[in-house]
């Protein structure tokens, strides 16, 4: 494996940040014309606007730092599947309300832990990104929170519904606390966020929540991997890429 | 479909800035207050238009009757006595 | 963005059947005349109201179903610029419909029972939303056209006589303001670009200009009822007066785009000091609106299914709100 360098670490690092919420960002928006009520509509479309606008702040930061003359939008349309280094969680398909609202929910516990721990990063760029989005992910928690303890102490098919959610999005949650090489390289100047630390208070805030829900805390703790660390995803990826750079794929080069 | 109950309304009220009332704005459909409060949020102050809501269900709004507004409102009409503009001071005592 | 209602049969107005209604009537009138806002709870004319209700949720009816067109490109747009734009500009025609539902609860109409009307056909919407959006273009083009001509039609309801109607329109008109403004940002990016775009921005204008002219409704030698809409002022300008507006601050727009309006009468009239255009297909337009639209169909299908699709998140909801209830009782 080549050498790599801390700038080309700080490149991949800001990218797949902002992957992580530029694929969820993209689920979030395909619910569109499909919530439940209108107000749940705008609740989702705001989500969106706040978790792609993280990626634009991120994927902008990155090109900068490249220095090779790069914009936002090279680096959503213009790499590969593999190129993308977002969770799998990120990415697996919408399904119900209750399967949306448990992945938001396992996202937002995770980007808050997350994003506080960023505010601390010696990056003071990643810093201040750390503290715009920690204000939009602690709004994200609370409103998947709610619907969750709603769902789980709802009736009964929504704590049948919201129950099979959980265990079936568990395997995809433990990802989010594995180090890439970059994340390594940069935790030794205290730039990255060492996200193995982050398990343990995710795990006590998941299980409150769940617990208050009447939900069984999942004891599988097999993780599926691939996304973050090498850019192997789910058979979802290659659609969502597919749609999201049509444009830029078949018209190559121009102005929108 | 025509089974199914409604979520219940609620009004909005949101204070535009510090020192100000809050202003009534609209309403939303939601099952609890905490979803009220969010979706009054998620809807009414999408440009900044907020810094505090209050959200109240409609049903517990009472409000007065548009029959009764003359015998309720036009009373105060004629109390011209409450307004300063009542009053002649003449200029050489000063600004009151 | 908007749906006119002057479609369908008028509502019957009823002779007043006693003295005192006939009173409440001069009294209401005179109000309207004096231009004095109509509140929720005075005293209306059922035909006002029924009217007033018929037209507010069909204009709700058509901001929410206006969402599935533009939604047909959120995943797609070319950059995320773009991309944030279109999802803050259809999450806005939700708020709209919202804001229109809320004012049209107010004359005691659950929204319940407009989306049931709407699920089962007996209220319609705009007929524009009907028509596909079939390439990126569309996107500045339902801006440009659409949203121009939706917020011809709003500004002139900004003065309706119904206090809560005329107030959601205010807040609207604000909102929507760059609803056209990035429509016609995103065109001239195509009409600056390669020729591919160029194309994709005349064929895109090609397909919406007609629909965009049909959305002010039927001339007014057709529409004979809506002369009690304007004497209620619930509508304060007709159709033909709203449509030459449009076509007239529209033209000079295209020209500045380099594009050509597919309508070749389309000219100058010195003497009326108006544009004179072309005639309209009507009989396009009444097929779209009886459901013989491109769209007519999945629209309704779509709506229907997401609202199915959510009943038991409602019902769950519902259920839990209930059980905090009963907690705080017990």
């Amino acid at each position: 494996m080549t050498e790599l360098s801390k700038q080309k670490a700080l490149v991949q690092y800001a990218a797949q940040i902002g992957d992580n919420g530029l694929i969820i960002g993209h689920r979030m928006s395909e619910w569109c014309f499909r919530a439940p009520s209108i107000e749940m509509e705008m609740a989702l479309m705001n989500c969106a606007l706040d978790l792609i606008g993280q990626a634009r702040e991120l994927y902008t930061y990155a090109a900068t730092t490249q220095g090779e003359g790069k914009t936002e939008d090279d680096f959503a349309y213009l790499r590969d599947e593999q190129d993308f280094r977002n969770a799998l969680l990120t990415e697996v398909p919408n399904g119900d309300w209750g399967d949306t609202i448990v992945r938001l929910f396992f996202m937002s516990a995770y980007n808050k832990l997350f994003f506080t721990a960023l505010t601390s990063s010696k990056d003071s760029e990643l810093a201040a990104i750390g503290a715009k989005s920690l204000k939009e992910v602690t709004y994200h928690l609370r409103f998947s929170s709610e619907w969750l303890i709603r769902l789980g102490d709802g009736t009964e098919e929504s704590h049948t519904r919201v129950q099979n959610s959980i265990d079936s999005l568990w395997a995809y949650t433990g990802e989010l606390f594995t180090m890439t090489d970059a994340e390594n390289l940069l935790l030794e100047d205290g730039i990255a966020v060492d996200v193995t630390a982050l398990k343990a208070d995710w795990v006590t805030l998941v299980a409150q929540i769940l617990e208050q829900a009447t939900l069984t805390f999942p004891t599988n703790d097999w993780a599926q991997l691939g996304g973050k660390a090498k850019g192997q995803h789910t058979e979802h990826m290659g659609y969502i890429i597919t749609d999201m750079q049509y444009m830029q794929r078949r018209y190559p080069g121009c102005e929108w | 479909m025509t089974n199914e109950q409604e979520w219940p309304l609620w009004e909005v009220f949101i204070r535009s800035k510090a020192g100000l009332d809050h202003k009534h704005c609209g309403s939303v459909h939601a099952s609890d207050a905490e979803m009220a409060m969010e979706s009054a949020r998620d809807v009414y102050t999408r440009r900044s238009e907020g810094i505090s809501i209050w959200v109240v269900p409609s049903n517990a709004i009472t409000a007065s009757k548009p029959e009764d507004k003359e015998s309720l409102f036009e009373p105060a009409d004629d109390k011209i006595y409450r307004h300063p503009t009542f009053y002649d001071i003449p200029k050489g005592a000063g600004k009151m | 963005m908007y749906g006119d209602t002057s479609i369908q049969k008028p509502i019957e107005i009823a002779e007043p059947t006693s003295e005192e209604q006939a009173r409440l009537e001069e009294i209401f009138q005179q109000k309207i005349d004096d231009n004095i806002k109509i509140e929720p709870q005075e005293w209306m004319p059922a035909a006002y109201r029924k009217t007033l209700v018929r037209q507010m949720s069909q204009h709700a009816h058509s901001e929410v179903i206006g969402m599935q067109p533009e939604g047909n490109w959120i995943t797609r747009a070319p950059s995320l610029r773009r991309k944030v734009i279109l999802l803050a500009k259809i999450q806005d025609e939700g708020g709209h419909g919202l804001y229109i539902y809320s004012s049209a609860e107010t004359l005691g109409t659950s929204r319940a029972e407009m989306i049931e009307q709407l699920q089962t056909g007996k209220a319609k919407y705009s007929s524009i939303f009907n028509y596909p959006a079939l390439s990126w273009a569309d996107m500045g083009t339902i801006g440009w056209l659409v949203d121009g001509a939706a917020i011809t039609n709003q500004v002139a309801l900004s003065r309706c006589s119904y206090g809560p109607y005329s107030r959601a329109m205010i807040r609207i008109c604000k909102e929507e303001s760059f609803h056209q403004r990035q429509g016609y940002e995103l065109l001239l990016s195509l009409s600056r670009g390669t020729d591919e775009q160029k194309e994709m921005l005349q064929e895109s204008v090609n397909r919406f200009w007609w629909p965009s002219l049909m959305m002010f409704g039927p001339n007014d030698s057709d529409s004979p009822h809506s002369a009690q809409s304007m004497k209620w002022k619930i509508k304060r300008k007709s159709n033909d007066q709203l449509r030459q507006e449009f076509v007239d601050a529209t033209v000079p727009q295209a020209e500045f785009l380099g594009i050509t309006l597919p309508d070749p009468d389309l000219k100058w009239n010195e003497e009326r000091g108006h544009y004179d255009y072309g005639e309209i297909d009507w009989e396009e337009f009444g097929n779209v609106i009886n459901g013989n639209g491109p769209c007519n169909k999945q629209r309704v299908a779509n709506h229907l299914k997401a609202h199915e699709d959510g009943a038991w998140v409602r019902e769950a909801a519902a259920a839990y709100a209930e059980k905090q209830q009963n907690k705080q009782v017990a």
